[in-house]
């Protein structure tokens, strides 16, 4: 198998795994033990940023 | 500006938060200021190119003044001079807060891409009017500007993801992930679009490296991610910030923010060759455009959700606080625009209206109702911050320029719409013989009225921006005006206005 080969082989699994990629985000996201941390991140811009006044 | 607020920069320059932490706020003062200066120069510009083409004369007969020089000085402009610079004074602004962390590599560093940025924006214009063009629509900069602007924003990448990789808070909030994706695609994009060969290493002429179909395909990767990454994920950075800090409540849904960057990344990169329909480019890649295109509706309408329904259960500040107003209202701009985009980048609807003025409506209610919308919204918010005032001069003036600006848009796109789906159907009419039934003269002269009417819009818009300047001004040297203040809540409005 030479290296044109592989390549072509390899470009072929490029859908497959942009599929795993996004779908491993995709459950990352909706993981419900992630809940708090999310939860919490999205506090970040509202914490005391010394700008009251 | 005044001596006051140089004075106030002096003394309150950098302010001392929690534990060490310094944010610095010198240069983003100086962003702010050229991003207003540099937005009154954009839309004036554009409303002068809008009346040259209903008035030709105003070409005045001179190379350097015709619409063909004019129009690259307009969309650079508004969007790398207003746009870039709006765009460096809120994520160098928001990275640091939501970093907990000072500006990696130092103020005297922004404060040197914010020379040579805008030093650069000036060079680029003047090389337009000069005629140096690569004739690349947004990427007009001949190569010599191309290398100068690559050096900038390396730094600039440094510099914001020094700040990430050094932050104090444990997460990195969903803005700087926006930011850094707009950040290194724009670095990619614009290495990617400006390989060219220099006729002579003293003149400022050169040749795309790739030509023919693929130079059109690199183009419009670039152009269309240009669209997908400064203008869009950028400006979504900003939404992720600035919209939750203003309603003064967390963003919707944090998780639809994850899923919303993801999505709205790996399918736009993909979107270009909608461009390039029915042109020589491979049918295959054009449908693909097409397919990517159209999924694209749903990260766009994600994040529009995301971004309007932050709101839920705070309605009434649309109602009284006008700066909100434009934030708000910039979101359902996005929303309607990324409509509009999808279904224009359908081959059969693109058969109708491409190389029409319904396009220029369509990037127009974009860029006017989103990203300027946007702008304003931070700009209002960042002004009374960044000079230490207790308040903005005029909420009343935000809402007028809200209202103008409005209805400026309004006028343009519904001008271009009509402009634009008529010019479309003129040129596919045949009479019964199989002649084509018009000439292209008549459709122009067809188009006559919509282009007066677009250009009232544009001067609307160009109200807008100065009735902000003023405000903005006023605002710096700590003036308040006196006025009706705006109800805080329905009940209280009633028993007001009892």
């Amino acid at each position: 198998m030479d290296l044109d080969a592989i390549t072509v082989m390899l470009r072929s699994f490029w859908t497959v795994w942009l599929m795993v990629l996004l779908t491993g985000i995709l459950v990352y996201a909706m993981w419900p033990g992630n809940r708090r941390t999310f939860d919490h991140a999205s506090q970040i811009p509202l914490k005391d940023d010394g700008q009251e006044f | 500006m005044t001596s006051a607020t140089l004075t106030s920069g002096a003394t309150l320059g950098s302010q001392r938060v929690s534990e060490d932490v310094r944010y610095y706020e010198d240069a983003i003062r100086l962003f702010v200021i050229a991003a207003t200066f540099w937005g009154v120069v954009g839309f004036l510009a554009g409303t002068f190119i809008a009346l040259q083409l209903a008035f030709p004369a105003l070409n005045l007969g001179l190379e350097w003044t015709s619409f063909g020089r004019l129009r690259p000085v307009h969309t650079s402009a508004v969007i790398f001079a207003f746009g870039g610079n709006v765009l460096f004074a809120t994520s160098l602004y928001s990275v640091q807060r939501t970093c907990r962390q000072f500006l990696f590599g130092g103020e005297g560093l922004t404060k040197f891409i914010f020379w040579n940025y805008n030093i650069f924006i000036v060079l680029a214009a003047l090389s337009y009017v000069l005629g140096y063009t690569q004739g690349k629509e947004y990427a007009e900069p001949e190569w010599i500007l191309d290398l100068y602007l690559t050096v900038i924003w390396v730094l600039y990448a440094i510099q914001f993801a020094g700040t990430v990789m050094t932050r104090r808070e444990s997460h990195i909030y969903v803005a700087n992930w926006f930011f850094l994706a707009f950040i290194l695609t724009v670095a990619i994009l614009h290495l990617g679009n400006n390989m060219n060969v220099p006729v002579s290493w003293t003149g400022m002429k050169s040749y795309p490296f790739v030509s023919g179909v693929q130079s059109a395909m690199v183009q419009w990767w670039y152009g269309h991610n240009a669209v997908g990454f400064f203008l869009t994920a950028g400006f979504l950075g900003i939404m992720y910030y600035f919209v939750p800090k203003r309603a003064e409540r967390p963003v919707y849904s944090y998780r639809l923010s994850i899923v919303h960057f993801w999505t709205l990344i790996f399918l736009y990169i993909w979107a270009g060759p909608h461009h390039l329909h029915y042109t020589s480019l491979p049918d295959w890649a054009q449908t693909l455009g097409m397919t990517f295109s159209v999924m694209l509706w749903m990260p766009s309408w994600g994040g529009m959700i995301n971004g309007i329904m932050t709101l839920s259960g705070a309605w009434d500040k649309l109602r009284t606080d006008p700066v909100l107003r434009f934030l708000v209202s910039s979101v359902a701009f996005y929303g309607m625009s990324t409509f509009e985009g999808p279904l224009m980048s359908v081959k059969p609807v693109n058969a109708l209206s491409h190389y029409t003025d319904w396009t220029v409506g369509h990037v127009h209610s974009g860029a006017l109702g989103w990203v300027a919308f946007i702008s304003f919204g931070a700009l209002y918010f960042l002004v009374p911050v960044l000079w230490k005032r207790s308040q903005l001069y005029s909420l009343r003036l935000v809402s007028y320029h809200f209202w103008t600006a409005t209805v400026g848009i309004v006028l343009y796109i519904t001008a271009m719409w009509v402009s634009g789906i008529m010019q479309g159907l003129m040129w596919r009419a045949y009479d019964n013989l199989g002649f084509l039934q018009y000439s292209f003269v008549e459709t122009v002269a067809a188009m006559h009225p919509f282009y007066v009417i677009r250009a009232m819009g544009g001067v609307l818009f160009v109200i807008g921006a100065l009735i902000m300047v003023y405000n903005l001004w006023r605002t710096a040297k700590g003036d308040v005006r006196i006025e009706k203040p705006y109800a805080s809540t329905p009940h209280k409005a009633a028993v007001g206005a009892a």
